[in-house]
């Protein structure tokens, strides 16, 4: 389903926050804050988790020159069960607040809602946008964080990091949300958890085709189509997609993945990055700022996410993915 | 597209499980972690009063000693993304499967969070070891009763 915004919301101002192993991606340089300390100062992962939320919440506030009481809206998610983290930096906020889960697709579909609330003249000021912190997801979905069970060249690392975006009515200064669509769950049979990148590319393809078709558009009318956490493997995947239904090489040049780029070619890293702060970091800081330089134009943000838990895969189900898109445009 | 296609697709894109590689991996380091292990049983025969069939106990104790530390250290895990099987499967690999288990708990309190998430990987091989130990002694002493072998 496509939605047409008339109004033309605004991201008004961003706030990406990252962990320490972060200093290592390519992307570092785009961020606020980088902290050493991947517990942010708390006891727990999961505490700091929450921390880095509020943090990037208010670089947000501080940035837009607002304060909580001029927020109407917070909406967020993340990995952990139930997402706690969200809810409690929620609760520091305190602010209308909805939590959402569309995996690592969270950073786009929260910023789809807050449009929508401000097409409706619901919301003045609505944050919007994802985290994720590796030990605390690792630790629910895999395996202990010290075992050392080896991990295939397709896995991905979950990135400890935080992107928020403001979304407010339409300035022709900043970059513009005209268009999203809201991405069907695509299961084409994948089950491995240790290859997201191949369970997820058929639904950034699936929302991807919908969007150009429903908006009359061609792949060349974009500057740049950025999928969230395909990863190097999952990139791939979805270029050789579009390649066998007849696109042109040049054109899948306008491809790229924020997981695929996250940590450079550190092989270390084996696919690249994930996480639902993954797409979000890279989308509210650095893709904000290439729009607001004037590099790009017309940009298609597609976060993709994996919906499935440790229990689905576990009881033999197949990964269900889905992928939510935003089209965004600076005058 | 349909599964079938995409997964022709997927496939050709993945890049292969490298087998051989990994078989090789193992075995070297494998081979190394089990040298140490040897060059600890002599320690405890050479300076100790062990002899060959009671050192065996003090070695896997020293073992297990080092193997904690380095999962502390966080060493381990990245030994275990090189060495795959070679690092998983000698004693070391037991411990740690239990410490790096037990480091995960540690902030939901020692009861609810050590002791009760110890043994989540350990655990199954505990199950299966002891079960399947359990039948290999009675195979033993069947033969041993019909006189086929002597303990």
């Amino acid at each position: 389903m496509v939605i047409v915004f008339q109004s033309k919301p605004s991201i008004l101002a961003c706030g990406a926050v990252a962990g320490p192993l972060e200093k290592k991606s390519v992307f570092y340089s785009y961020f606020d804050s980088v902290v050493d300390d991947e517990r942010w100062g708390q006891k727990t992962n999961e505490q700091g988790h929450s921390k880095m939320i509020q943090e990037a919440c208010d670089i947000v506030m501080q940035k837009a020159n607002i304060k909580n009481l001029d927020v109407d809206f917070f909406l967020s998610g993340d990995l952990v069960n139930q997402m706690t983290p969200t809810n409690f930096a929620a609760r520091e906020i305190a602010v209308s607040f909805i939590g959402m889960f569309s995996a690592c697709a969270t950073s786009v579909s929260s910023v789809i809602v807050a449009s929508l609330l401000t097409e409706l003249g619901a919301s003045q000021h609505a944050i919007a946008g994802a985290s994720s912190q590796h030990n605390s997801v690792e630790r629910q979905f895999r395996y202990p964080i010290n075992y050392g069970g080896p991990k295939p060249a397709t896995a991905q690392w979950t990135v400890t990091a935080a992107g928020y975006a403001l979304i407010g009515k339409h300035n022709p200064k900043y970059p513009s949300i005209v268009a999203a669509t809201v991405g069907k769950v695509i299961d084409y049979g994948q089950t491995d958890p240790l290859h997201m990148g191949g369970a997820m590319a058929p639904a950034a393809y699936d929302t991807i085709t919908n969007h150009l078709k429903k908006r009359n558009q061609k792949i060349t009318d974009y500057d740049l189509i950025m999928t969230g956490d395909l990863g190097k493997i999952g990139l791939k995947i979805l270029k050789a997609m579009f390649a066998q239904t007849g696109t042109k090489q040049q054109e899948l040049q306008l491809f790229r993945d924020a997981g695929a780029e996250f940590y450079g070619e550190d092989e270390s890293f084996l696919a690249g990055a994930s996480g639902a702060g993954c797409s979000a970091a890279v989308y509210y800081s650095y893709i904000d700022q290439q729009l607001k330089s004037g590099r790009y134009k017309k940009v298609l943000l597609v976060a993709t996410g994996a919906l499935l838990s440790p229990l689905s895969f576990q009881q033999g189900e197949s990964i269900p993915c889905t992928a939510h898109a935003i089209e965004i445009t600076i005058e | 597209m349909d599964a079938e296609q995409y997964q022709s697709i997927e496939q050709q894109i993945t890049p292969p499980t490298p087998y051989l590689k990994n078989v090789l991996k193992a075995f070297l380091i494998g081979g190394i972690i089990c040298t140490i292990g040897h060059a600890i049983t002599y320690f405890y025969i050479i300076f100790f009063d062990f002899t060959e069939k009671t050192s065996g106990n003090p070695t896997v104790a020293t073992m297990v000693l080092i193997a904690a530390i380095l999962t502390g250290l966080g060493l381990y895990r990245k030994l275990g993304q090189f060495a795959g099987a070679g690092s998983a499967v000698p004693v070391t690999g037991f411990s740690n499967a239990v410490v790096s288990a037990a480091i995960e708990g540690r902030t939901e309190g020692l009861v609810l969070g050590v002791g009760s998430n110890i043994f989540k990987l350990a655990g199954s091989v505990i199950l299966f070891g002891v079960f399947s130990a359990f039948f290999v002694a009675l195979i033993k002493l069947i033969l041993v009763s019909v006189g086929v072998v002597e303990w």
